[in-house]
């Protein structure tokens, strides 16, 4: 009955991702006359038509050059603050944390206008640099705080070893703590990735020539243009775009599982 | 990591070492990028933009035309805002009335120890995974109005005398649609935490509880939910502040549409700032959200003082 259940529902959550296959898998007439048929016979010729494009490829390296400089940006910037609030007693070190937490009640989505009109300020319009910065400003106080929380649990025996060794604070934050807060950073690191990856709306506000969209850019721009001529074009680009983030999950699922569940049980 | 302490500083909550020689430059300069990003692209931002509210201005060269609160009192009583306002609130109103208590009644199904529960959840949390675009995307395939192309009213059709449904052109209908979309993309994530939350219930107090002769629904409401409280409360956080800043799958599907019938908050926004460029308005319909989303945080701090754990988002 348990399974029975369950697996009910597995079907009826993968429909929307099986009929997107089928649809990328027929020709334009057979997917507008049969457009629920199994795909028979099998037809490439979307796949290797989007594959062929020049700017899908654009596109996509695009995507992965601002996932690849925010992840590292975030774990970095993340990491540095983390330490010195977990481990740093200073008057000051609570306030200057909950100053940086407040970031997590102005969603990006919400404060995209203020920030577009200062990027504008600094000429980081049009700029993959100001998407890769905004990514990282509205990611960091989640992030800080998943991180500060591990870097607590590390017993404090481990710096007195550190100190009594001769380390210094940054010794210790380096050499000790980086390397046993691996997991930790791992989680932090796929969370950004998925969260910059998909990201559109930064994207859609800061970059104007179609030289810099990113991938979920180009998605909303072709399924605009063709989904009412090419239902079956348009599947194809959708599902190629879908692609990376299903393999990336599949890969990283126990970091991204760790990640969104850190801290979020015992209380 | 709790929110809960923001406002109250100074408590003891730094753990760690007293200042050691040097450790004030370790401690200004791992500090400095984190300041450095939060005062550009935060603080000074929000300044801007209050500055820019008090304006009429469309965002080229500098604001001049200062009109004071007018921007404001033109917002709060736009009959669009106010839909769009309400919008929010059913958003919420049925994540938290249907959406989480599905999540979790699924994550009570899975339990803790059934075989293939991996799978399960592998599959259930697949769509959390897909951007908000090739959601958006999938579901304007699936719910077209026409039964020769869109799946679910060719299902719906099979039903002798059934009528195919206008899902998002029908202005009654299409905050459900957009409901039902957000549920298949968002209740995985929250499915994770109760099943996450449900396994760190230890196993003993729950057997101590049927020993006792507790029957199934006291120990659900006894025992279970009491122990998921800071896992519910995360999800709830979660939710509501997802629901106050949906965009870009609304903004894809509908536009807004049909005539305002979808419009949300951020959607209303971005049309101002950057469909019409009123950028002075758009300001100030900024501010207001904001003070909306700080309003709801610190209400919801206050009314659930307890450490607060949070995930990433």
């Amino acid at each position: 009955m348990q399974y029975f259940l369950l697996t009910l529902l597995a079907l009826l959550l993968l429909i929307p991702i099986v009929i997107l296959i089928f649809a990328a898998l027929k020709t334009r007439g057979a997917a507008l006359a049969s457009p629920h048929a199994l795909p028979i016979p099998l037809y490439w010729g979307n796949i290797t038509k989007i594959l062929g494009m020049d700017t899908f490829w654009a596109m996509m390296r695009n995507s992965l050059f601002v996932m690849v400089a925010a992840t590292v940006a975030v774990v970095t910037v993340c990491a540095l603050a983390a330490f010195v609030f977990a481990r740093m007693k200073f008057r000051g070190n609570n306030l200057a944390f909950n100053i940086l937490t407040i970031g997590l009640m102005f969603p990006i989505n919400v404060a995209i206008l203020p920030v577009f009109l200062v990027l504008r300020d600094m000429e980081l319009t049009d700029s993959l640099w100001g998407v890769i910065l905004v990514q990282t400003a509205f990611a960091m106080s989640g992030n800080i705080m998943i991180l500060r929380g591990f870097f607590q649990s590390i017993p404090s025996e481990l710096q007195d070893a550190a100190y009594i060794d001769g380390c210094n604070t940054f010794g210790f934050f380096w050499r000790v703590l980086l390397p046993l807060a691996r997991p930790a950073l791992g989680a932090v690191a796929a969370l950004t990735m998925v969260a910059s990856w998909n990201d559109v709306l930064v994207p859609l506000v800061v970059l104007n020539s179609d030289k810099l969209w990113t991938l979920p850019l180009g998605t909303m721009q072709f399924q605009g243009q063709y989904s009412g001529s090419d239902i079956a074009l348009t599947a194809a680009f959708v599902g190629l775009s879908a692609i990376p983030a299903v393999l990336f999950y599949l890969i990283a699922e126990r970091q991204i599982v760790s990640g969104l569940t850190a801290g979020a049980i015992k209380g | 990591m709790q929110i809960g302490a923001v406002g109250k500083a100074g408590g003891e909550q730094a753990t760690g070492f007293p200042v050691r020689a040097g450790d004030r430059s370790v401690i200004f300069f791992f500090l400095l990028p984190a300041f450095a990003l939060f005062f550009i692209f935060l603080a000074f931002p929000i300044i801007k933009s209050v500055y820019y509210s008090f304006f009429d201005w469309a965002g080229f060269g500098p604001a001049v035309d200062v009109v004071w609160l007018d921007n404001f009192k033109r917002i709060l009583t736009d009959q669009v805002f106010i839909k769009a306002v309400v919008n929010c609130l059913i958003l919420i109103v049925l994540a938290l009335l249907v959406q989480l208590p599905f999540s979790l009644a699924l994550a009570m199904l899975v339990g803790r120890s059934l075989r293939g529960r991996a799978v399960f959840r592998t599959i259930f949390f697949m769509p959390y995974v897909l951007s908000e675009v090739i959601t958006a995307a999938i579901w304007l395939i699936l719910l077209n109005p026409m039964p020769a192309r869109g799946f679910i009213n060719a299902v719906i059709t099979l039903i002798p005398g059934a009528d195919p449904v206008l899902w998002l052109a029908d202005p009654s209908l299409v905050m459900i649609s957009i409901f039902v979309v957000l549920t298949w993309k968002y209740f995985g994530l929250h499915l994770l935490l109760y099943m996450a939350g449900l396994q760190s219930i230890p196993k003993e107090i729950e057997e101590a509880a049927v020993i006792d002769g507790a029957n199934k629904r006291q120990l659900f409401f006894g025992i279970i939910l009491p122990l998921l409280s800071s896992t519910i409360r995360t999800s709830v956080w979660l939710s509501v502040l997802g629901s106050l800043q949906q965009f870009a799958l609304i903004w894809i599907m509908t536009r807004g549409g049909p005539v305002n019938s979808s419009e949300v908050m951020s959607t209303y926004m971005y049309r101002y700032s950057f469909v019409r460029f009123d950028l002075g308005y758009g300001s100030a319909v900024a501010i207001i959200l904001l003070l909306i989303s700080l309003t709801f945080s610190v209400a919801y701090l206050r009314l659930f003082p307890q450490r607060d754990h949070l995930s990433g988002l």
